[in-house]
Order: C-alpha cells, then structure tokens, then sequence
C-alpha cells in the first residue's frame, strides 16, 4: 500500500523499457504493452486519489532515506488530481493512437517516458527532483514532436528543444539560489526556511523569479510562448493531443506548487514585483494568445495559441490566490486538458477523415464528418465556457475569485477573455454547421511510418479513435456537473496551501 | 564595485558564460552552433553551482580529512545536470541531421528560403 506512490511513477518506466525491448523481439508490440502500463498506472492512480481524499495526504519517503535529506513523495488532493487525469489523458490517447500511429515500439517507449516525467513531476517534494522530472518531460516531448515524418516535425522540436531548455535550466538556476539560501531542497522544508530567512532577501527573490520565468516558458506564456504553436502543429495529431493535453498543465501545476508550496501566499503578498510579474504574464498571455488564434487560418494552429490564452487564466487564478480562485486553478487545468486534448484529437480525426486542415476548409463539416463536426462543436463551446460544461465551471471560479480577491481589472481581463475565445471558436463552428461546402478536399491521410512498417492499407477512421473523441466531448459536460462534489473535496487541500 | 568583482570572479565566469550562451543561441544561424551555445548557457549554470560549493581552506568531504567540509551535494546534482545535458544535445543533434536530410542546409535563413518556396 505505502509503496503505491512509487508505482505510479515506476509503472510506466517499466512499460517504456518493456515496449523498447519487445520491440527487437516483434515489432508493433508496443502498443499492448503501453495500454497494460497505462491500466496500471489508472488503477494506482484511483488507489492513491481515493486514499488522499478520504485519509488526507499520503508521505512516502524514498529509499529510507529520511526528509529533508532523502526525496520524499508526496500526494495531497491536487496533486492526485493531476496523476488521475496523467493516467486518464494518456489511456485516452492510446485508444486513439491505435489506428493513428505512429506505431513503432520506440514511439510507445518515449510516451510512456513522457508519462513517468509527468507524474514524477505532480508527485515529487523535491525541488531538483522536480527538475530532473520537468527535464525527462521537456526530452520524451522533444522526440514526439520529432516522431512526424515531415521535415517541418524536426524543425519544430529543435526549436522547442532549444527554447525548452533553456526555460528548464533557468529552474535550475532558481533552484541553486534557493538552495544556497537555505541548505536544503526539500519543498517543505523550503518553505519554512525561507520564511525564516524573510522575504526580501534578495536570493529568495531572485530565486522566485528564475524559477517563475523558466516555468512561465514551459507553460507557454506570451511572450515566452513561441516554440508552442510550432510545436503542437508540426507534430502528429496523436503527440499534439497528449503534448497540449498534458505537458503545459502539469508545468503549470508545478508553478501553483512553487508558488504557494516553497514560497508561500506570503511571499506573494510581501513582494508586490512577484505578485506583478504573475497578474502581468496573465493578463499578457490572455488578450496576445487570444488575437493571435483569431488571426490563424490553420486549426491546430489556432488551437495552439488558445492554449496560450487559457494558461493565461490559469496563472491568473494563481496569481489571485485566494481559496476559489485556486479551485479555478484545478478545475481549469482538468477541463483544459480534457477539452483541448479532445479537440486535437477531433481536429486529427477530421483531418483524417475529410482531408480539412484550415479554417476555411471547414466549410459545411456536418455533412462530410458528422461525428467530427458534432464533437468539434461541443467541445468548442465547454472551451468558450457556457454552462454546464466543465470550461464554465473553471472559468467561473477563477472570475469568483478575482471578484473576492477585489482584482476588478483582472476580473474585466477574464470575462472580456471569453468573449474573445468565442471570437475565434464561433467562426468555425458557423463554417462546420451553417455553410455549404465550397472546396473538394481528398481524404489526405498521414501515413506517418507507413514506411518503416511496410505500410498495410489501415487508412481511415477507426471506431476507437470516433469513440476516443466522442468520450472527451461526453465529458468536457459530464465533468461540469461533476465539479461541486469536487471543490469539496478539494477544498481542505487547497485551504492547507495557502496556510 | 571592483572589489566585489574581483572577490566574486568565480560567480561573473558563471554569469559571462551564460550570457555568451545565451547570445550564441540567438545570434548564431547556423543549428550547431546553436546547440553548442545551448551547451555553454549549461555550463555556465553548472559552474554556478560548483562554485557556490567550494569553500576556502576546505577539505574533500571524506570523514578521515580534516573539517571544514567542501559541500558534495551540488557536485551530486550536476552530474545529474550533466548527463541530462549530454542526453539533451543527443537529441538535438539527431534532429538536426533530420533537418539536414530533409532540407540540405543547417543554416537558419537558408530553411526559412527552402521553406517558403515550398
């Protein structure tokens, strides 16, 4: 039972190294081997969520090797939120990669790894374990990025390459500053002796704001955004959901960790620069990304920088911190993923199926992808946020909070965002139901290793990437009805993070 | 100012190389070079910690010398950094061969040529 924590983590390594392995033996085994990984990791998952909400925070301390001085593992609600939805997104993604490829064992061995860096990330009290994990993320993403057969794939990831390490190494670079602050790189233990230091001294503040810059690249914050929409659209439609469904938010949940963890609410609140540097990145991300996904004419790529827009609103809400406005922060960060994975699966399944790839190309998409285009336009309005859809309920805490916190500007950003993402959603789904389709589009399906496999004739759509995206969409509205229940039971964690 | 220059010479190095990194990786258009500027913005940070750990008149962090102790730990977390920075330049370097296989140039304008009369 104590040991489940390091399962999660330790479950989808051992996939990875199985599928490479089974992979000399029979090639295209890596993908029964990924669904088993992933099982198991979901099961873990519900095991540790169900253990942290009803018995509290679960500690484990890794090799015996006693806190602060050994790494220790830590579950509390947010954090098991965030491994459930690792364990859901990627089981998802796998029943739509079935069909979609790529298909090579290594492909399966760098998901997985993608996975272990994920949860390694949401589970870990360390701050340099935290690195380590962020780093493991940044390369098993680099190489799925790279995993498209085009030339416009490996431009792409080496620009995320380079733009990602260096958003990682300023963390550590924070981290160091932190840690020759105070001795120790324990959170916990952080956090106590930085307050004890006080929090203006300048280390401490240099160290927030390294740590903060560098996770603000990796969430994709304007300005710091640019290798993104090169990355979610040059890569396969498969990488793009996992990558935009996963990555961005776990980076996320680690600058909520950092922030209100090691830093503490009154860090935020002692440092009006601090509390700028996040309410600037916010607001910034939220009105840039938002105009420049209306200025796009490529789906995926107009997908890309809503999420641009909408980590906006999740800094936002933590910049706020106040008891709802993290809530927000949570609920946001889950329907986020759930709603935007599933639109880049839906956007890969029309693509697929119709050949549409631009926004133009969209015209009249009821007709030739009935299930592409219903889909398509349910998820777009959860993401515009209209009740009783998850997009909603994340978006009214986080605008609840602002209001408590008397944040009346950033109040005005966030409901003015909507409007915004409405903007950019609201013409396609007009081109997808109310138009006639205009342009004749072939089927132009992408055979990514159509050639290192020998290339069998498994073109089209396949019922499990129909039911994958019909599922996202089934719960980007049950999760909404789902929220209240939630927020109770999130509310005694995120009330012990801001104490 | 000079002073504090001249006392911290080992911190200004670190910082030096992590500027010289950074601007390699921007200015440069060649791919190669932008990773080997990724490479010294690392090294620059490694630096920084090594530094930060050295302590004068210390001895090695063996029990049977003499106290005070250089600190071990940021030696243990750079090489960790080290072999995550090596994995890193694999990676980019790999791609960067794929780019050349696909394009036939490593230089930045070059791509952006070839890229847009495609």
């Amino acid at each position: 039972m104590s040991d489940l924590v390091a399962l999660a983590v330790a479950a989808p390594i051992v996939g990875s190294l199985v599928a490479l392995v089974a992979g000399i033996a029979r090639s295209k085994s890596g993908w029964p081997v990924a669904v088993v990984a992933c099982a198991v990791q979901l099961v873990v998952a519900a095991q540790l969520a169900a253990t942290a909400f009803t018995e509290g925070t679960i500690e484990y301390v890794v090799g015996g090797f006693e806190a602060p001085y050994g790494i220790e593992l830590v579950v509390d609600g947010l954090t098991a939120t965030m491994i459930v939805l690792i364990a859901v997104v990627s089981l998802g993604v796998l029943a739509y990669a079935r069909r979609a490829g790529p298909r090579s064992n290594p492909f399966y061995a760098v998901y997985m790894l993608l996975v272990t860096g994920l949860t390694g990330m949401s589970v870990t009290a360390d701050l340099f374990n935290m690195y380590v994990f962020l780093e493991i993320t940044g390369l098993a993403a680099y190489a799925l990025v790279a995993s498209g057969d085009r030339g416009r794939s490996a431009v792409a990831a080496l620009k995320y390459l380079l733009v990602g390490t260096v958003g990682a190494s300023l963390f550590l670079l924070g981290v160091g500053y932190a840690y020759i602050d105070t001795g120790t790189l324990n959170m916990a233990d952080l956090a106590v002796k930085l307050a004890e230091n006080g929090y203006d001294a300048t280390l401490t503040q240099a160290a927030f704001a390294f740590i903060v810059v560098g996770l603000f690249i990796k969430v994709a914050v304007f300005p710091l955004h640019t290798w993104q929409p090169d990355a979610y659209a040059g890569a396969p439609d498969t990488v793009s959901a996992l990558i935009s469904a996963l990555v961005s938010t776990i980076a996320a949940y680690a600058l909520l960790r950092v922030v209100y963890t090691v830093f503490g609410a009154g860090f935020v609140d002692a440092n009006p620069l601090a509390h700028a540097i996040l309410v600037g990145g916010a607001v910034v991300s939220i009105v840039a990304g938002s105009l420049l996904a209306i200025s796009q004419s490529e789906v995926k790529r107009m997908l890309a920088y809503s999420s641009v827009a909408q980590f906006g609103l999740v800094v936002a809400a933590i910049s706020i911190g106040n008891v709802t406005a993290l809530m927000g922060a949570a609920v946001h960060l889950v329907g986020h993923a759930i709603m935007k994975g599933g639109l880049f699966l839906t956007a890969g399944l029309v693509a697929t199926e119709t050949g549409a790839r631009r926004v133009e190309e969209f015209d009249g998409l009821v007709q030739r992808s009935p299930v592409g285009a219903g889909v398509f336009g349910v998820l777009a309005v959860a993401m515009v946020g209209i009740p009783p859809t998850i997009g909603f309920a994340g978006k009214w805490y986080i605008a609840v909070g602002a209001a408590e916190a008397g944040s009346w500007a950033l109040l005005a950003v966030i409901v003015g965002s909507t409007l915004l993402t409405l903007a950019y959603f609201a013409r396609l789904v007009e081109r997808m139901f109310f138009r006639e389709p205009s342009v004749d589009l072939e089927p132009a399906v992408e055979r990514v290793d159509a050639r290192a496999d020998g290339g069998e004739g498994a073109t089209g759509v396949s019922l499990g990437m129909q039911a994958t995206v019909v599922a996202a969409a089934v719960l980007a509205v049950a999760l909404g009805f789902a929220v209240f229940g939630y927020s109770d039971a999130l509310q005694p964690t995120i009330e012990a993070l801001l104490s | 100012m000079i002073d504090l220059l001249v006392t911290r010479d080992y911190y200004v190095a670190a910082f030096l190389l992590l500027g010289i990194g950074t601007y390699v990786m921007i200015a440069a258009g060649n791919f190669v070079k932008k990773v080997i500027g990724m490479n010294i913005f690392q090294t620059g940070i490694f630096l920084f910690f090594i530094a930060s750990a050295y302590l004068d008149g210390g001895s090695p962090p063996v029990l049977t010398d003499i106290a005070p102790y250089v600190s071990p730990l940021p030696h243990v977390l750079i090489l960790t950094a080290i072999v995550v920075g090596v994995a890193l330049t694999a990676v980019a370097l790999g791609m960067i061969v794929r780019i050349y296989a696909e394009y036939g140039t490593l230089t930045e304008d070059t791509l952006k040529e070839v890229r847009d009369s495609e």
